[in-house]
């Protein structure tokens, strides 16, 4: 909209703020609806008490009429006045102790009013309704009504399990039509057949008045399956959601400078040609040359270089770097999907192809079990017309033989297990965003480690003061009060902390690119770049303080370790697993990181190609990958590896490559997100062995036609019953 | 036996009352937050009255 009412105005204008004025009324306009909606994603409440601190302390924010937290979710949804940014909110949150990352409110009121899982859960409802009736009919059928009294109580279940089938059964009826078409054999053919077969034989018995009839195993059977499918259903739709509103976190935006004129545009509206102003602190929107303005430029996310790059003039750019402490401008050469990061993110295209198609235990199970049921099914009939010749009682035992080998356990097996670990892990900030995640994830032996932004948390650290004198340590926190540079500020929190009390230095400025200068007893005092200061520039990041006339003293700077990395990376070698460190920056950094970690594997300098190859080389040997990455020099390895994890402040490319995504910042649930995901395979692997052992029970009395209506009920609900309680011990 | 002409409609109805009131909460989003409703109801604040 703002293009066009750029369009609008005559171009020649005596103030260009006249301009902008407008159209940045309009987009306030736009932008804000009457009341603002914002949701929060928090990953540390966990308690009662969270909930009413993080209430109580949000509606206190100005502006805001209502806050409501949601527990199960770890969201925060606020009502407030159309004023109020998400940021003051994080920040009100960020005081009461507690992280929390903006979510998109528009893809979360898309994945609110959701449509599929509702409709699952009203056909479970109804099942459950009618077999609870329909099984209050059956019993006293089963305690001993006769005649009239018994054909009526079938009658009645005849008129509940219809409808309740013809609604109820949808799903399985839609996916078996499905696998005909396509001549496949999928589990909902047999359950299907297993239902009609039951459903024709019960009412062709209640119409001769027999004395079995099957409707209420035919409602339990519908019920438990759609138990199992809700479950399963629910646990993908949650992991979706969530991770569509992680893509969401960054929201689009770049200052356009038309004519002098700045405009906060889309990023989908920038053009090749643009000229673009960065602030510093901001993110490059699209790859381009610089044409004004000196600064350093953070490229970790792109090459996993930790230290910041020096950027001037006629010096080119790539989306996705962090501009760091001047202003620049950008003549836009590549917008979109042509940036190089995007032609990055394509790399994970190519490696997500190449990944083997991961057949899940569920679809092994349920391939041998189909044929299987059918083969039973036929023979039975087969064998009982051969014998007796009679075809009502060999279709009836037919019948209670697919009754008997429905796959409810089978089908519960699988979902309820991962929906128990799934929530286990969602309570300690982990969101399984694939399936067959956790199966793989209890697979793995080795575990690839990205540095900068993954192990560290992209803050640095000041390193060794002692060689600095009292003298120079005050005028280094006075210098680097002037300045909003990474380094500048580190230096700055090291220094107070320490009790060091700024020196006298007057005349104070930020020269961007380079570092701040000052006046100090007549001298010059200078603190930045090794360049700048008259110094060699050593391998370490740091920065230099110069004493005019007197030689630069270095004070060098590591990355700070993420919180819970050390513990993670102890608990992975402790369990046995290979560590393996890979970083696209400089041998020395990783060294150092690699010893401090007692990691004895690692790789440096390693292009985003290269990680990926030295992944699909070590599952060539057998290996099974676990890389844990945040880049964009990682979403080829995140998506070559076995399965892969990628932490909430990575940049969307990564976190959509991954399987797995970290919501807090602690790293230590790693380890045990591998121990929940054996224990969950574990689970299932005793839940098909208990499935299977009921079959070998019941499928020898239905075929023998010793199956009356009340052991189907029987062993169905209660094979049913203790697959779902051993899934829950895994809570 | 003629008991049963009135406990089966009633069983109907008192099982299809059930069900609608299942409905009712499905439509009104009781279920959206399972873990921090059981968890609020240990919460003191609205004790004395309901949230304005």
């Amino acid at each position: 909209m703002s293009v066009e009412a750029a369009n609008f105005r005559p171009a020649i204008s005596a103030c260009p703020a006249c301009i902008a004025a407008p159209s940045a009324e309009d987009m306030a306009a736009r932008a804000l609806p009457k009341e603002a909606r914002i949701a929060l994603s928090v990953p540390g409440a966990h308690c009662g008490a969270c909930i009413s601190t993080l209430e109580r302390g949000l509606a206190q924010v100005p502006g805001v009429t209502d806050a409501r937290v949601n527990l199960t979710l770890k969201r925060a949804l606020i009502s407030a006045a159309p004023h109020v940014t998400a940021d003051s909110l994080i920040a009100a949150a960020r005081g009461l102790g507690y992280e929390a990352y903006e979510l998109d409110a528009g893809t979360l009121m898309a994945t609110q009013q959701d449509k599929a899982g509702r409709d699952l859960l009203m056909r479970l409802a109804v099942a459950g309704f009618a077999s609870m009736n329909v099984m209050l009919l059956s019993v006293s059928v089963w305690s001993g009504a006769e005649g009239a009294t018994r054909d009526l109580f079938h009658w009645i279940s005849a008129a509940i399990a219809f409808p309740t089938i013809a609604f109820s059964g949808q799903p399985f009826f839609a996916n078996a039509l499905k696998a005909w078409q396509t001549k496949r054999l999928n589990m909902d053919v047999p359950i299907v057949m297993a239902i009609l077969l039951a459903l024709a034989t019960s009412l062709s018995e209640t119409i001769q008045s027999g004395h079995h009839a099957y409707f209420d195993a035919a409602l339990t059977l519908v019920f438990f399956l759609l138990a199992g499918r809700y479950l399963d259903y629910r646990t993908r739709a949650i992991a979706r959601s969530a991770a569509q509103e992680l893509a969401a976190l960054e929201v689009p935006r770049a200052v356009r400078v038309t004519d002098g004129a700045e405009a906060t545009v889309s990023v989908s509206e920038l053009r090749v040609g643009d000229m673009i102003l960065v602030r510093p602190g901001g993110r490059m929107p699209v790859d381009g040359e610089i044409v004004a303005g000196t600064s350093e430029i953070d490229r970790s996310l792109l090459t996993g270089e930790s230290r910041p790059v020096f950027a001037a003039p006629g010096q080119m750019v790539s989306a996705g770097e962090v501009n760091l402490t001047g202003p620049l401008t950008l003549r836009a050469s590549a917008v979109g999907q042509d940036t190089s990061l995007h032609r990055i993110a394509d790399l994970v295209a190519i490696a997500e192809s190449g990944r083997s198609r991961y057949t899940s235990l569920a679809d092994m199970a349920a391939r041998l079990y189909a044929p299987m049921v059918h083969i039973f099914a036929a023979v039975a009939f087969a064998g009982w017309y051969y014998a007796t010749g009679d075809a009502r009682l060999s279709l009836n035992i037919a019948s209670a033989v697919l009754i008997i080998t429905c796959p409810c356990a089978l089908a519960l097996a699988v979902p309820a297990v991962t929906t128990a670990a799934s929530g286990r892990l969602f309570k300690r900030g982990l969101l399984i965003k694939d399936a067959t995640a956790l199966e793989r994830l209890a697979q793995v032996d080795t575990v690839v480690f990205d540095k900068t932004g993954t192990l560290t948390a992209g803050v640095p650290e000041v390193g060794d003061l002692t060689h600095l004198g009292t003298r120079d340590l005050s005028l280094a926190l006075a210098l680097s009060r002037a300045s909003a540079h990474p380094l500048s500020m580190a230096l700055r929190q090291a220094l107070t902390a320490r009790g060091v009390t700024p020196a006298a230095v007057t005349d104070i400025h930020e020269v961007p690119g380079y570092g701040t200068e000052g006046t100090w007893a007549g001298r010059r005092v200078r603190l930045g770049r090794a360049q700048w200061v008259g110094a060699d520039a050593t391998a370490a990041t740091a920065a230099w303080l110069s004493v005019a006339g007197e030689p630069p003293v270095e004070i060098t700077f590591t990355d700070r370790l993420r919180p819970g990395a050390a513990e993670a990376v102890t608990a992975l070698k402790a369990s046995g697993r290979t560590v393996i460190l890979m970083s696209g920056d400089s041998t020395g950094a990783v060294a150092a990181m690699a010893d401090r970690l007692g990691i004895t594997q690692w790789l440096a300098e390693a292009l985003p190609g290269d990680k990926a190859a030295r992944i699909a080389a070590l599952q060539a040997q057998g290996k099974r990958v676990l890389m844990v990455g945040d880049g964009l020099n990682d979403t080829a390895a995140l998506a070559a590896a076995h399965v892969s994890i990628s932490p909430a402040s990575a940049l969307d490319a990564a976190r959509v490559a991954s399987d797995i995504v970290l919501l807090g910042t602690d790293l230590s649930p790693i380890a045990e997100a591998i121990h929940t995901a054996e224990m969950a395979t574990r689970r299932i692997k005793q839940n098909f062995m208990l499935a299977k052992m009921y079959n070998l029970v019941a499928v020898p009395l239905a075929v023998a036609g010793l199956c009356s209506p009340l052991i189907a009920a029987l062993a169905m609900s209660s094979s049913s019953i203790i697959v779902s309680l051993n899934a829950l011990r895994l809570r | 036996m003629s008991v049963l002409g009135y406990l089966i409609p009633i069983s109907l109805v008192l099982g299809t009352a059930g069900l609608l009131f299942f409905v009712f909460t499905v439509r009104t989003n009781q279920y959206d937050d399972p873990e921090g409703d059981a968890r609020r109801i240990l919460n003191k604040d609205y004790d004395d009255r309901p949230k304005p």
